[in-house]
């Protein structure tokens, strides 16, 4: 199925997708297995100018629109979802500064984590807070005119490396961000071993303690970090994540193509028996509506629409949901092959499993959805 | 624009989050409990959308959109400026 995407679009796609074919692909089930992503493959990524894509190039930027990082993001994801989950972090606090930092916050961090000179990392899960984002137990307690930050964050992607973290902590007026370097004294960090999925993507947890870093690294108003500033931040990360799925389900359905195109089984090819082919209808089926699903959420994200809040959820919800069903029903056609690690489908059951969960769970989504159709449908006013 | 017809642009967008509820000009909408967890980004980005205007940090006050007429006045100096 064609799509219809600019001539310029369209060769930034065929480039990340022969990119992503040399240079990503052949080297993610290692990279899995060792659980990590050597600083050379982010450095080369960086210097290709994938890591600032979508930011301004005023502030040293590639300035390209939300359709083509989308693009970016989906092919990052076919190859590795552990690599596309850096792209998706390291956006979010760069989307969350553009958006509510001040001046100097953009001028200072916009074009380190365009160039990729400095990492970007989300610091809002906790132990015991995921979906109740609000209810952060970290501390921000004033001090002269500095902040000083106590508290325990979990589950931060590529947190073992990141150069900042956006962290989120309760302080006056309810919970607020704040710019937190990784070689303040007070920070610590330590891996995270053994997930479900996204293995490479170098998850860690990340201690506060007695953490002092100036007022000036608050970021947007106080009180409103979770309401504005985590806002941006998880509306930016679920749209690439629904892109990342999107690269699994063609990563799936890839793969089972050429399985069953190989293997034969009762005399035949798998390819012949008909139940396989069901399979493979829902993957084609589903990997064309998740891809247009997250075309129109980028379309709407580039002319500022206020429909892409509700289109980048509807995104996400149904292409991850959809990439779940891919991957278990790609580990099924592999038999006993999909259970080992030499073929990439038990990777990729793993890492779909785990976009049901980050950037909004299903069920968040789920509620979040339900409350548009409501507002939408609820009124006398039609849908335009 | 007018100060009249922007008003009703934002009392007929905050009407789809308090259906069956007549919501009056100065009432103070975060009070209602009805407000969701989007809700703070759908209404900056609705004001920005409908009335070409920019939110900065500094606009970030509760006051500015406590209410349909803080939210109009809010409006009225952006597009004042």
């Amino acid at each position: 199925m064609k799509h219809d995407l600019s001539p310029d679009q369209a060769d930034a796609r065929a480039e990340f997708r022969a990119t992503v074919d040399r240079e990503i692909a052949p080297v993610a089930d290692e990279h899995h297995r060792q659980e990590r992503t050597p600083p050379e493959l982010i450095r080369r990524l960086a210097e290709r100018g994938y890591l600032g894509l979508p930011l301004p190039k005023d502030l040293g930027g590639g300035g390209r629109d939300m359709v083509t990082f989308g693009l970016l993001a989906g092919e990052v994801g076919r190859g590795c979802s552990s690599l596309r989950s850096l792209l998706t972090v390291h956006t979010m606090v760069a989307q969350a500064i553009l958006r509510w930092g001040t001046r100097a916050q953009k001028e200072k961090w916009i074009p380190r984590l365009a160039d990729g000179s400095a990492i970007g990392a989300l610091a809002l899960s906790e132990p015991s807070v995921g979906s109740d984002a609000k209810s952060v137990k970290t501390q921000a307690t004033p001090a002269g005119g500095d902040v000083v930050l106590n508290g325990h964050k979990k589950w931060i992607t590529y947190g073992q490396i990141a150069d900042v973290f956006l962290v989120f902590a309760q302080g006056e007026g309810g919970p607020s961000a704040f710019l937190v370097e990784r070689d303040r004294p007070g920070v610590h960090t330590e891996p995270i071993l053994g997930l479900l999925g996204l293995r490479a993507s170098m998850t860690a947890s990340l201690h506060l303690e007695g953490c002092r870093i100036p007022g000036d690294n608050l970021v947007g108003r106080k009180g409103l970090g979770i309401s504005h500033v985590a806002a941006v931040a998880l509306d930016s990360g679920r749209y690439s994540v629904a892109w990342g799925c999107v690269g699994i389900l063609e990563a799936c359905l890839e793969a089972c193509v050429a399985y069953t195109s190989e293997r034969e089984q009762f005399g035949v090819l798998l390819k012949e028996h008909q139940l396989v082919r069901r399979m493979v209808t829902d993957m084609v089926t589903n990997l064309s509506a998740a891809r247009l699903l997250c075309l129109e959420a980028g379309r709407l994200r580039d002319a500022k629409d206020p429909g892409a809040l509700e289109a980048s959820s509807i995104a996400k919800y149904f292409a991850s949901t959809a990439a779940v069903r891919a991957a278990d029903d790609a580990v099924q056609l592999h038999g006993a092959n999909g259970c080992g690690s030499d073929y990439p489908v038990q990777r990729y059951l793993g890492d779909a499993k785990i976009m049901e969960i980050i950037e909004g769970s299903s069920q968040i989504q789920q509620l979040t959805i339900a409350e548009y159709g409501y507002q939408e449908y609820g009124s006398s006013r039609g849908r335009a | 624009m007018s100060t009249q017809e922007s008003k009703a642009r934002i009392a007929a967008y905050l009407a789809r989050f308090f259906p069956g509820h007549d919501l009056l000009e100065d009432e103070d909408i975060f009070s209602l409990g009805f407000v969701t967890s989007m809700f703070a980004m759908q209404l900056v980005t609705f004001v920005e959308h409908e009335f070409g205007v920019t939110i900065e940090n500094e606009d970030l006050e509760l006051d500015n959109f406590r209410s349909i007429n803080a939210i109009t006045g809010l409006v009225g100096q952006k597009l004042a400026r």
